[in-house]
């Protein structure tokens, strides 16, 4: 940043220096000042319309909206004065005029901008006796609830949507008095990011209608934690009272999620209470029957008697933490199996190299790449805000192409074919000029793409194609792997893969064991297993495996652990438990714990620092929370052959968004989405 | 917007009913757009939109006698310019010169601005109600031919009172002259716009008064 000219502003006597090109805000701001505001947001273009951050400015004849005025050298800012106290007020009583009373119902009471805003500047008693106006409810989707009433037209949510969400379809038609915000031809919003709307609502216009009339925001409890629905690593603050989780909303972090989240993280926790396992199995006579955790627990060591060490096998799912990974591997250790496998699909990963299943070039890497190519998925829906980036660059005419079944990605696009033969081939076309002259490339591969029996061959062909555009090296590393579920990083970077001799999922499911453990494994269809196997199934939801189960050991869902998850950018960090787990559901590092006592090879850890000192022993990685691996130049190849690539076209990855794993199944918000999305004739009629 | 408050919109403002089932550009409309996107260059078409919705009014009104733009057609207007279809209902509906429903054939536009109201235009609204059966502002009569709403100042405030007819400005009006008019235009005549009492333009009534020998003027064999 060494290019930008610093100027020096003085505000309220007070000298800053700011990058030429700041508004008067953002200079307040630097000086510690702070400037009411509900138009302005910092992370969307500027409207300046709301008249609230007006500030005096020496010379100027009237005060400013100092969110839209530029400062320059020498210039004097005064945000505190009987002048500027007076705008302020009376934008406020024009603001309040049409707002309606109805403080005590309203849902952003508490965190609501307008009514804290109104506790500096708003006036004692109305002087307006003429009518207020109302407006008609918009309908905005399942999980967004309008009072329009209660609208201010800042119109930050028409800018989110156009802006960072790609779907223009918000706008504020009519004038004057009769300005609306609608979409005009009432549909659920067609994004992934609808929750953040709710968030940039400065008034109680757009609320969450999952969490309408719940309670006040400071009835709750709040946990920081992550969430592992998709791999971004999506900082989330989970809001619960007592024994339920109410909602769940973003954190900061700049170089993960900014301040957005995709509604399936936000919205799917009603789940929490559907289709729970919240006690011990096991099948007698071929039905499941309730039993106790000693009782479950000696069916398994019963069974696994004489069970020779290669016919025992494991499977991690997708949103397993870390902690209880590694119990489960050691486990298998001691039990003599090397049987591991964290791919539910099948994709052919390599966990021989780190920098072979990573986004290596780091989220927030994506602000720097100057040409994109993605691979057989959709980003949109694999990673709702990481696409947010993406389209961000996009947008900054960053070139696109894409590999892979057609879909709409938010921003434009160039389709370069839809099979393995146009990767082959993309240096050839039009688009290999562009990755050829770009100096970070990023060549993003969805890990769909792996999921088919020429997996390997594609992994080995797209970093064949990262290596010949040279774009390895200690400076940028220009391939990147996109995962779908959050526990996958980390099962990868445990190792939990098949072993030596072991055999992977495919063996295992097809007899090539006595005993499978699944952890939270119902990524692929239960119906393989075959009939003779022992299927233990540990988990929280009587999803798709569990129905097929022998044991069943409840455990607890990423909101009631505490565990650690790597983003797929190896990015290491901690969830921490926001409620109880129910009945009898326990955290599953300790359901290992346990199992191990009684199968008579007891693990060594008996509390959670043992068990992170376990995993840091493990791999070195997870003593280093929160940090992205630099890059580094790999001259290994990750094994596959690149020229065994087949001819079928890539399959999109995640067809239904809203139920794409044992969340979103379970979860009535979700489903309801899914109705509302899914393009039936009679909504586009309507 | 003087008769009483508006709560807020109709909410069958999108007039599912009126709504026709296709719109597509005639011959004479696509003449006209080739035109207006001349104008502009590629990148920036959508600044075409303004006068493509005007286009699109214009077309309603030779096809179904009612210039309107009805959704559908807004659509097409997005997709002609490469615009997000909200981008440009938000146009369409800011403008009120652009009607989002149905109208009649005549549309009366009376200017009820102040110097119109001190010269009498509380006198064209009566006609026009009278002559019209017309209830009052944003009523149709029910024989679908006129359509009253009040306007801002036109702007021809040197020729006030004035009665706006879709495009054309008549002047000078009063109460009888604009019966005459309304009548003429029930019978499908279309008198020439401008002013009623034959004034020349904005000239003083009765003819100039000044500058009634411009040599120079005549030396230029102008008039």
């Amino acid at each position: 940043m060494s290019d930008v000219k610093l100027i020096k502003v003085t505000v309220d006597g007070e000298e800053v220096e700011v990058p030429l090109g700041a508004t008067a805000l953002q200079a307040a701001e630097q000086a510690g000042k702070e400037i009411p505001r509900f138009c302005y947001h910092e992370r969307l273009s500027i409207a300046g319309n709301c008249r609230m951050c007006l500030v005096e400015v020496e010379k100027a004849p009237k005060p400013v909206a100092s969110c839209a005025f530029p400062v320059m050298d020498g210039m004097k800012i005064i945000t505190d004065s009987p002048v500027v106290r007076n705008a302020r007020r009376g934008v406020m009583e024009f603001l309040l005029i049409n707002h309606p009373l109805d403080c005590p119902i309203c849902d952003q009471g508490g965190e609501c901008d307008l009514q804290d805003q109104a506790m500096a500047y708003g006036g004692d008693h109305s002087r307006y006796h003429e009518h207020k106006r109302s407006v008609t409810d918009k309908y905005l989707g399942p999980l967004i609830k309008t009072i329009m009433t209660r609208c201010i037209q800042c119109t930050r949510c028409v800018r989110f949507a156009t802006e960072i969400a790609g779907v223009p379809e918000l706008g504020a038609v009519g004038r004057g008095e009769a300005l609306e915000i609608t979409t005009y031809v009432e549909k659920a919003l067609s994004t992934e990011l609808s929750g953040n709307l709710i968030d940039i609502c400065p008034v109680g216009a757009l609320t969450s209608r999952p969490y309408a009339y719940m309670y006040r925001p400071w009835e709750l409890a709040k946990t920081d934690s992550v969430d592992v629905l998709d791999a971004t690593g999506t900082n989330i603050r989970v809001d619960s009272r007592g024994p339920d989780v109410i909602r769940i909303l973003p954190r900061v972090h700049e170089e993960v999620n900014e301040e957005w989240m995709a509604d399936r993280g936000r919205f799917s926790f009603d789940a929490l209470k559907k289709r729970r396992l919240d006690r011990p199995w096991v099948r007698q006579d071929g039905k499941l029957r309730p039993v106790s955790w000693p009782e479950a627990f000696a069916a398994i060591a019963a069974r696994l008697k004489g069970v020779s060490g290669d016919r025992i096998g494991a499977v991690a799912g997708g949103l397993a933490d870390a902690e209880s990974m590694v119990a489960l591997k050691d486990l298998m250790a001691a039990l003599g199996s090397a049987n591991l496998d964290c791919r539910e699909d099948g994709a052919a990963l390599d966990g021989s190299e780190r920098a072979f299943y990573l986004f290596n070039s780091t989220i927030a890497g994506i602000d720097h790449a100057d040409a994109v190519l993605l691979i057989g998925g959709n980003p949109r829906v694999e990673a709702p805000v990481l696409n947010a980036r993406i389209r961000r660059r996009a947008m900054a005419r960053v070139p696109v192409g894409v590999i892979g079944a057609e879909a709409n990605l938010t921003y434009p696009a160039t389709q370069l074919g839809d099979g393995p033969d146009a990767l082959r081939g993309v240096l050839e076309g039009a688009f290999g000029d562009v990755l050829r002259n770009a100096k970070r490339p990023l060549i993003l591969l969805s890990r769909a793409a792996l999921a088919r029996p020429d997996g390997a061959a594609v992994l080995a062909a797209t970093w064949a194609l990262v290596r010949s555009l040279d774009a390895v090296t200690a400076e940028w590393n220009g391939f990147n792997l996109l995962h779908t579920q959050g526990g996958q990083v980390a099962a990868l970077d445990l190792g939990f893969l098949p072993g030596q001799g072991g055999k992977d999922l495919g063996a295992m499911l097809g007899g090539g064991v006595d005993v499978l453990w699944l952890l939270g494994a119902d990524g692929f269809d239960a119906s393989l297993i075959a009939p003779g196997t022992f299927v233990i199934y540990q988990g929280h939801h009587g999803d798709r495996a569990a129905g097929r189960a022998d044991v069943i050991l409840p455990g607890a869902t990423y909101l009631e652990k505490d565990g650690t998850y790597v983003s797929t950018e190896g990015r290491v960090q901690r969830g921490r438990r926001a409620v109880f787990p129910p009945g009898e559901a326990r955290e599953d590092w300790r359901i290992l714990r346990a199992a191990s006592e009684l199968l008579g090879h007891a693990l060594p850890y008996d509390d959670l620092f043992a068990i992170r000192a376990r995993l840091a022993e493990v791999n070195p990685v997870f003593s280093r929370v929160d940090e992205v691996p630099q890059p580094a130049a790999v001259s290994a190849a990750p094994a596959g052959e690149a020229a065994a690539t087949g001819s079928a076209a890539f399959a999109p990855g995640i067809t239904n968004y809203w139920q794409a794993d044992v969340f979103g199944r379970a979860s009535d918000v979700m489903a309801e989405c899914a109705r509302a999305q899914a393009p039936s004739p009679a909504m586009a009629a309507e | 917007m003087t008769e009483g408050p508006v709560d807020h919109l109709d909410p069958n403002w999108r007039n599912s009913e009126a709504e026709p089932d296709s719109f597509d550009f005639d011959a004479e409309s696509e003449a006209q757009i080739a035109k207006i996107l001349a104008r502009y260059p590629e990148a920036k078409k959508a600044s075409g939109v303004i006068p493509l919705l005007y286009v699109v009014q214009k077309q309603m009104g030779r096809q179904t006698g009612s210039a309107w733009v009805p959704r559908i057609a807004m659509d097409k207007v997005g997709e002609r310019l490469g615009m997000a279809p909200i981008r440009v209902y938000e146009v369409a509906t800011f403008y009120f010169m652009f009607n989002t429903k149905p109208i009649g054939r005549y549309h009366l536009q009376v200017c009820g601005t102040t110097p119109c109201m001190l010269r009498g235009s509380d006198d064209v609204l009566r006609a026009c109600k009278d002559a019209g059966k017309l209830k009052g502002y944003g009523d149709t009569s029910e024989d679908g031919l006129f359509t009253l709403t009040e306007v801002e100042c036109l702007g021809a405030c040197v020729n006030a009172p004035i009665l706006q007819v879709d495009d054309d400005y008549y002047e000078d009006l009063d109460y009888g002259r604009t019966v005459e008019l309304i009548e003429a235009l029930r019978r499908g005549e279309r008198p020439a716009p401008g002013s009623t009492t034959g004034r020349q333009t904005s000239a003083p009534e009765g003819g100039p008064l000044t500058l009634l020998d411009v040599p120079m003027l005549e030396e230029r064999g102008g008039n």
